[in-house]
């Protein structure tokens, strides 16, 4: 699938040589070993009303677990996890604890050097997923059936309360593999060893939980249909949609959406069939941007360079994101937008760019412009909510800045329908508040279908 | 620079530090390690008579961790020397003879017979050594052969025992006291009637320091079964420090020297012993941890505390502590403290507060005004310190005598002068304060 070896534009699968692509893309965070484990686990002080337990979206009883850990009963410790997050094996691996519950802990407004605390829950999780124990029953069967579209965090985080509730779940996924973003978006070296698919068999162990892959609502089904058989629904399903750059030769051979070529880099069987440019332009500013930049580089682009038209600090991208960027060699350049992407021949071969600001509080271009060169560029400016697969039912669903309008129990201007992850207004773009919202929208759709 | 030369009882070494009677003295080769490193001195492992004992052939020891496996307290169940008393005998006259400036001290355990004493104390004396130390302490496998704790633990015997080798031996006799009974007073009124020269303790505790759940036996584990062990290490060095200090005020027996062992790890260790009345230190379970080497932070560090503070010798503090010790009942009751939160230094961990409210007295807030804050609630406060027990960070909440004004907890103002509980209107049996 070599194009143009040798000119411009330079787009090339096995740059690099068999090996490399294993170690370039294993555990970027290696796992505990117990030793390591006890030491960490040893530094938590069981704080009160701990501020980590505050600041991760699912609350979960950090001081516990990790004293669980400590005391030599991992597997305790794993239900402790599992208890407020089914997921806890994989936000261990994906969450960005240094904003989370990591830059709560007291150590580190203590010494700099906060408890290892995703790391100490991955070392727990792992330890119970490996042993493969039933950790939960479900209670008696009610009898009542909730629809639930979407098969990522939020979907699965829901579906696996209420199962536990007694209910049972049918999950309706566009995909040919449950997981979501977890299984087609985060960072290959984040999860590894195909974790996706060995946390979704976990969650399923319960029972009660039936997935159909392969039905996308808006065609296979209905949310008519699914409100009429089903006692409630929620919708996960996540952001279809990706922003258009709205910049001249978008359409350029060479010119792709990040988000699909993540998802095609995550199901690649050998990634050195994978095609990357030798010098490749990132636009965007988010983990999406950040995640598509290290890993072409990994793939072994020459030169990755991250476009973002504004400042450090205004990047979602977290700091340490950030930072991992540029420790694997990718330049980030701020305060920089695209004015046209330049091509020959039909493929984009350069970026104009034109340096920007701001000015009585809004964003401009400040006139003074250079040219990038570019074999590939890639698009990371955002997704969006496509609602279009909701409509058809006789109401519609309120939306609010273009998401699904929901209150506090994630439920939507329907009565009988709850939302929650990405597809929801107001949320954080977070597996782990995907997941709290799964929850939350669990119990109050138990409590309603229990009144 | 400071003076740490020692002087006990006429023997003299380069600092006060020995190495306890224990395997680190077991050899020549480990003693000749040891004096190359800069101990002071040793107290040889435990001589016995006739043929040796022997120990067991599985594990020895147990022990308890603190974070990151520091070693606190270590358990044995390990008999004095298992080598031949010959070969002892001949290492040691060849040891002192190489080292004559460090102190050589052998401890002795015999069955309860004179002649047995008589027997070794003849031996012992032509090795050249500095004096003997009875291991009156041992509190496995010896005491049930009589000897060990098994003297120990009966002040008649202490004295009778240390009478005779006073009696048959010119050399120093330094009773080594077992920590395995009720009132370490007794023991060593009873050494001090015998004539000791000076008292040596603790030694290791009675101890099971845990217990094998799948095994369901004691650890450490010899095929299945498990015995009582002796007890040493930072773990024990409170209950050292009491003994120790309860001896050197005890009227009786003021003034008798002692030799302070049990969990010195530190320099600091050390001189909290010696502030107490003990004019030399051993060590044991530290050097097993860490090896020879620590004798130079012992030393350098006594040595600066020393310079610091301006004492030019070891006797310008040794026992400087000991008239601060006193009985509960003469403690000033009008004292009062309040713990105070600096809030700067805080990392609002909350362990003090739910310490404080769980368990103790609701005096430390944890929201003020709605945000996550912990303050001390003087109108609570009792002044008793598990806060700043319990609190991760050093100097963070301290302890604050009231001096004036009107203590906020009890309405009472506050009382200069000194009254302690026997003279106070709740104690029945109060004495009337001298008009
Ligand atoms: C590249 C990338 C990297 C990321 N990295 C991180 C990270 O490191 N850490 C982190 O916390 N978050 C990260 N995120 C964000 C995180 O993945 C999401 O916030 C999270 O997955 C949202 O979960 P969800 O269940 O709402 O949606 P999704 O995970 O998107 O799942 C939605 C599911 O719905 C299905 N679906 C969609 N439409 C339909 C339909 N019409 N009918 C039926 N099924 C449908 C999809 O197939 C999918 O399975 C990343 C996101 C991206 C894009
Ligand atoms: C393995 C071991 C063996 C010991 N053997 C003897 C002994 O033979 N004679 C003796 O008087 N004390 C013996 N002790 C006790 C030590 O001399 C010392 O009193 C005790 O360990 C307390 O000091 P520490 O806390 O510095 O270890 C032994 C201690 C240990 C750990
Ligand atoms: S789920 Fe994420 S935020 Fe919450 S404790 Fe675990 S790693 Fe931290
Ligand atoms: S804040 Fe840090 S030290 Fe406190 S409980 Fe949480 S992890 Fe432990
Ligand atoms: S224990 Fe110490 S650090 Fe923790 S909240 Fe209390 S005063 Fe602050």
């Amino acid at each position: 699938m070599t194009t143009n070896a040798g000119s411009r534009p330079d787009i090339q699968s096995n740059r690099l040589a068999e090996e490399d692509y294993s170690k370039n893309f294993g555990d970027i965070h290696p796992p505990l070993n117990t030793h390591e484990a006890l030491v960490e686990a040893d530094r938590c002080y069981f704080c009160y009303d701990a501020p980590c337990m505050v600041a991760c979206p699912t609350s979960i009883d950090i001081p516990m677990f990790i004293r669980q850990i400590s005391a030599d009963n991992p597997k305790g410790s794993a239900k402790t996890i599992f208890e407020e997050n089914i997921l806890g094996g994989m936000c261990a691996r994906v969450c960005p604890t240094e904003t989370l519950c990591e830059q709560a802990c007291v150590r580190e407004e203590a010494e700099g050097k906060p408890v290892k605390i995703g790391l100490l829950q991955r070392y727990a999780t792992d330890h119970l997923l490996e042993a493969g124990d039933k950790v939960f029953e479900r209670a008696a069967l009610t009898g009542k059936r909730i629809a639930v579209v979407g098969a990522g965090p939020a979907g699965l985080s829901c579906a696996h309360r209420l199962a536990m509730h007694g209910h049972d779940v049918v999950i309706y996924d566009a995909h040919e593999k449950a997981g979501g973003l977890n299984e087609y978006g985060i960072a290959a070296y984040k999860s590894v060893n195909d974790f996706a698919q060995r946390e979704v068999d976990f969650l399923l162990s319960i029972g009660g939980i039936t997935i159909q892959n392969g039905s996308r609502l808006g065609e296979e089904i209905s949310l008519a249909d699914l409100r009429q058989n089903f006692d409630a629904v929620f919708l996960g399903m996540g952001l279809a949609g990706v922003n258009s750059l709205r910049a001249e030769g978008e359409d350029l051979e060479g010119v792709v959406d990040a988000v699909s070529y993540i998802s095609d880099l995550r199901q690649s069987a050998d990634l050195s069939k994978l095609s990357v440019g030798r010098k490749v332009a990132v636009i965007g500013g988010g983990m999406t941007a950040v995640d598509a930049a290290v890993q072409s580089k990994l793939l072994g682009a020459d030169e990755v360079t991250i476009l973002y038209r504004r400042g450090q600090e205004q990047m979602n991208a977290s700091e340490y994101e950030q930072e991992l960027a540029q420790t694997k060699g990718v330049s980030i350049r701020h305060w920089v937008k695209p004015n046209k992407l330049i091509g020959e021949d039909g493929k984009v071969v350069a970026i104009e760019c034109e340096h920007t600001e701001t000015k009585d509080g809004s964003l401009v271009g400040t006139g003074e412009t250079f040219t990038l060169e570019a074999d590939m560029v890639f698009k990371a400016i955002g997704q969006n909510f496509v609602a279009a697969p909701l409509n058809g039912s006789a109401e519609a669903i309120e939306l609010e800045s273009g998401r699904i309008r929901v209150d506090e129990d994630r439920r939507t201007s329907l009565g009988d329908v709850w939302a929650g992850g990405d597809c929801i207004a107001g949320g954080e773009d977070l597996t782990v508040a995907a997941v709290e919202d799964g929850k939350v929208a669990a119990e109050a759709i138990n409590q309603v279908l229990s009144a | 620079m400071a003076d740490i030369s020692c002087n006990f009882l006429g023997i003299k070494s380069p600092n006060p530090y020995w190495l306890a009677s224990a395997p680190p003295t077991d050899k020549e080769y480990n003693v000749v390690r040891a004096f190359e490193a800069g101990w002071g001195g040793v107290v040889w492992k435990t001589l016995g008579e006739g043929d040796p004992v022997v120990n067991v052939n599985g594990p020895r020891y147990g022990a308890i961790h603190g974070p990151d496996r520091r070693l606190l307290g270590l358990n044995n169940i390990e008999l004095i020397t298992d080598r031949s008393l010959e070969i002892n005998l001949e290492e040691i006259t060849r040891v002192k003879k190489n080292w004559p400036d460090r102190a050589l001290i052998v401890s002795l355990m015999v069955p309860c017979e004179e002649q047995s004493w008589i027997d070794i104390l003849k031996r012992v004396e032509e090795t050249g050594c500095d004096g003997v130390e009875l291991n009156f302490g041992c509190p496995h496998g010896m005491s049930e052969r009589g000897m060990g704790a098994a003297v120990g633990q009966v002040p008649e015997y202490v004295e009778m025992v240390t009478r005779w080798c006073k009696t048959h031996s010119d050399l120093p006799v330094i009773v080594k006291l077992t920590p395995n009974i009720s009132d370490v007073r007794q023991s060593a009124r009873a050494a001090h009637r015998g004539g000791a020269d000076a008292v040596s303790l603790i030694n290791t505790i009675n101890s099971i320091v845990s217990v094998d759940l799948d095994a369901m036996a004691p650890n450490p584990t010899v095929d299945g079964k498990g015995t009582h062990g002796g007890y040493c290490g930072p773990a024990v060095k409170p209950i050292a420090l009491s003994m120790v200090s309860e001896i050197a005020r005890d009227s009786e027996t003021q003034g008798l020297p002692i030799s302070g062992i049990g969990g010195v790890t530190t320099w600091r260790d050390a001189a909290e012993f010696m502030v107490l009345g003990s004019g030399s230190v051993q060590v044991c379970t530290a050097a097993m941890t860490y090896g020879f080497k620590i004798i130079e932070e012992l030393n350098a560090g006594l040595s600066n505390w020393m310079d610091e503070k301006g004492y030019k010798t070891l006797d310008d503090f040794v026992g400087q502590a000991v008239p601060n010790v006193t009985d509960w009942q003469y403690l000033n009751l009008n004292y009062i403290a309040k713990a105070k939160i600096d809030q700067d230094a805080c990392i609002k961990c909350g362990r003090c507060h739910i310490a404080c409210e769980d368990t103790s007295h609701q005096a430390i807030t944890a929201t003020v005004d709605g945000a996550r804050m912990f303050e001390v609630i003087d109108e609570e406060c009792v002044g008793c310190n598990l806060c700043v027990s319990v609190c991760p960070i050093e100097n963070c909440i301290t302890m604050e005598q009231m001096t004036e004004g009107t203590d906020p907890r009890t309405d009472k103002p506050i009382d200069p002068s000194y009254a302690n509980w026997t003279t106070h209107p709740n104690n029945p049996s109060a004495v009337k304060a001298a008009e």
